[in-house]
């Protein structure tokens, strides 16, 4: 693009905030009761992650897969795609994670989450703080971040949930990620863009909350980090 | 030629039938003016017709895209309503704006009689592919055919415009420009305008951005260019920035009861700009804004005296 100097982030922005988040309350009131079925397999994640079992990483990057495919279609082909010609890409983008965390995670059996006594109380390797990182987003994603639009004064009906919208699935995907015995950059980079993409975009609409992706997408690339060059401690295998 | 003249609707259905579009200008009849109050709205001439055009249009950038959004559609079928009621015609759009395309389609469909000026763009990198973008384009506003096609920011312009100089010999296009904004590559608009044959150049223009009267104004006037005015209000910037400060009392030496009005009296006082596009998701905005093209216009003194002020601002 010529000039690219001369151009804003909000020149970029191809819709208003009203219209933004009316997508989410349009979305909610036609997949209602979906989102419950979400938060009841999310909670079973966050048990998997807690309570290790040879399974769990296998069962957690499935569910994960099924989440992201959801999101990409249901959201962002059916809602998003609708405003912003660029949200096919986006979609291409989840339907590509989905498929890595199905191949690699699921199939590969390559996040086996790691085993921490501090949360288990039965012995296994300290993961450290990456671990409690990792569990407390996945918390997070589906219990209190569908509370930030409300309290930056959106409507509760516009709130965004875990396996419904895309930002609490990522959220809670990079805790899954962080949390795992073994730090796998080829699953983390996508999570990691949208949460990039995503901050971008509430901050073209001045939104209040637009740190939060990206603070997420910190705090998840600082633990992966720590474990995957952090010593013993970090990349301990269990 | 008198450039700047006041219009009601039967001149602007003389208007509209003199320029071979009676069959859109008859259907304007029935219902898209049938409520309207009586007064007159501003028109001026396009340059290389002598049509007449209502000197304020309805942009739909950010605005009218929507989506798939019922209520919010229903909402926009509003403010085209409320447009054509109150005597407004052109309505711009581009390929580059979303569901504004297929919103405004969906407005004109509901409305029925309703025959706008149609403004669009091509906008796409690949000249080969500028043909089926502007069919698509055509599909979704339910037009038989633009009234007006622009190169959106100069996108790929050398292809696009032949494809709409061919256009416009073969009878499937009336009218031909380029765009630009918020001063963006004006020398290049300049040689474009120089060299071309253009029947409207489309730029921003408002009490503070104001470069565009160095050169391309007077260019336009010298080449016979209708010129289309983008973000009269800064894309509600300008507004937003002053806020709810009171108006000098003056403003009502020339009608005006807000600061848009103001912004727009300054632009419409230009007497090189053919139409001001300024966008609305509100029916009281839309309808402020049309009043902004009836009445008296500000002269040159008063002109700089907006400018300063708002400069101020
Ligand atoms: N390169 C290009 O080709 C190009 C570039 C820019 C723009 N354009 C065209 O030009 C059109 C106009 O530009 P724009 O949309 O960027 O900006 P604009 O018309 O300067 O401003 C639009 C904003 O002003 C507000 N507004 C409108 N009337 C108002 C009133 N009477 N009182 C208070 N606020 C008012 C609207 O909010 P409300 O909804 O609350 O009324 C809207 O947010 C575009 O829609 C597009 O069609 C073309």
């Amino acid at each position: 693009m010529s000039e690219w100097w001369t151009y804003a982030l909000s020149d970029f922005l191809l819709f208003s905030p009203r219209t933004y988040y009316r997508l989410f309350a349009l979305h909610n009131a036609a997949l209602w009761p979906a989102h419950l079925l979400a938060l009841a397999l999310g909670l079973a994640g966050v048990w998997m992650l807690v309570r290790p079992a040879s399974w769990h990483g296998r069962a957690l990057a499935a569910g994960l897969a099924a989440h992201w495919l959801w999101v990409a279609w249901t959201f962002l082909l059916v809602r998003y795609a609708t405003i912003n010609w660029g949200a096919g890409y986006i979609a291409a983008g989840f339907v590509a994670e989905a498929v890595l965390l199905l191949v690699l995670g699921a199939l590969g059996n390559r996040i086996p989450p790691a085993t921490g006594p501090g949360w288990t109380g039965q012995g296994g390797t300290d993961m450290g703080w990456p671990r409690a990182l990792g569990i407390g987003l996945v918390l997070f994603a589906l219990l209190l971040q569908p509370l930030a639009g409300p309290l930056a004064g959106r409507a509760l009906a516009e709130a965004e949930l875990f396996g419904m919208a895309p930002d609490p699935t990522v959220t809670a995907t990079l805790g899954v990620l962080v949390a795992a015995k073994r730090i796998r950059w080829e699953m983390l980079a996508i999570p990691l863009l949208w949460c990039a993409i995503s901050g971008a975009t509430l901050w073209a609409m001045e939104a209040p909350d637009a740190v939060l992706m990206p603070a997420v997408g910190v705090l998840s690339l600082s633990a992966a980090l720590a474990r995957s060059f952090g010593g013993r401690r970090g990349t301990a295998a269990g | 030629m008198d450039r700047f003249m006041s219009l009601d609707r039967r001149a602007l259905l003389a208007g509209l039938a003199a320029t071979g579009v009676a069959a859109g200008a008859a259907a304007l009849a029935p219902r898209a003016l049938a409520r309207t109050e009586p007064g007159t709205v501003l028109a001026r001439a396009i340059p290389s017709s002598g049509e007449l055009v209502p000197a304020v249009g309805l942009g739909t950038w950010i605005t009218f895209n929507v989506g798939e959004d019922a209520e919010a559609r229903d909402a926009c079928v509003e403010v085209v309503q409320a447009f054509f009621e109150g005597g407004g015609r052109m309505i711009d759009s581009s390929p580059m704006y979303g569901s504004s395309q297929a919103v405004i389609g969906h407005a004109l469909g509901r409305l029925g009689a309703a025959a706008p000026f149609s403004a669009d763009k091509v906008w796409i990198s690949s000249g080969s592919r500028g043909p089926a973008q502007i069919e698509e384009s055509r599909r979704l506003w339910g037009v038989s055919r633009f009234d007006l096609l622009q190169v959106h920011n100069l996108l790929s312009w050398e292809e696009h415009l032949e494809t709409l100089f061919a256009m416009k010999a073969e009878g499937r296009l009336r009218y031909v420009g380029i765009t630009t904004s918020e001063g963006r590559r004006h020398a290049e608009f300049e040689r474009i305008m120089r060299a071309q044959p253009l029947d409207f150049v489309q730029v921003t223009y408002n009490p503070v951005d104001r470069e565009v009267e160095e050169r391309i104004l007077p260019l336009a006037r010298e080449r016979g260019m209708g010129v289309i005015v983008n973000r009269p209000f800064q894309q509600g910037a300008l507004l937003r920035r002053i806020g709810r400060r009171p108006l000098p009392p003056w403003a009502a030496e020339i009608g005006c009861q807000s600061w848009a009005q103001l912004s727009l009296k300054f632009i419409l006082g230009h007497e090189t700009v053919t139409c001001a596009i300024p966008a609305t998701t509100s029916v009281a905005h839309v309808r402020e804004n049309l009043a902004a093209a009836r009445g008296a216009l500000p002269d040159a003194v008063m002109r700089r005296r907006i400018a300063d002020l708002f400069g101020t601002l």
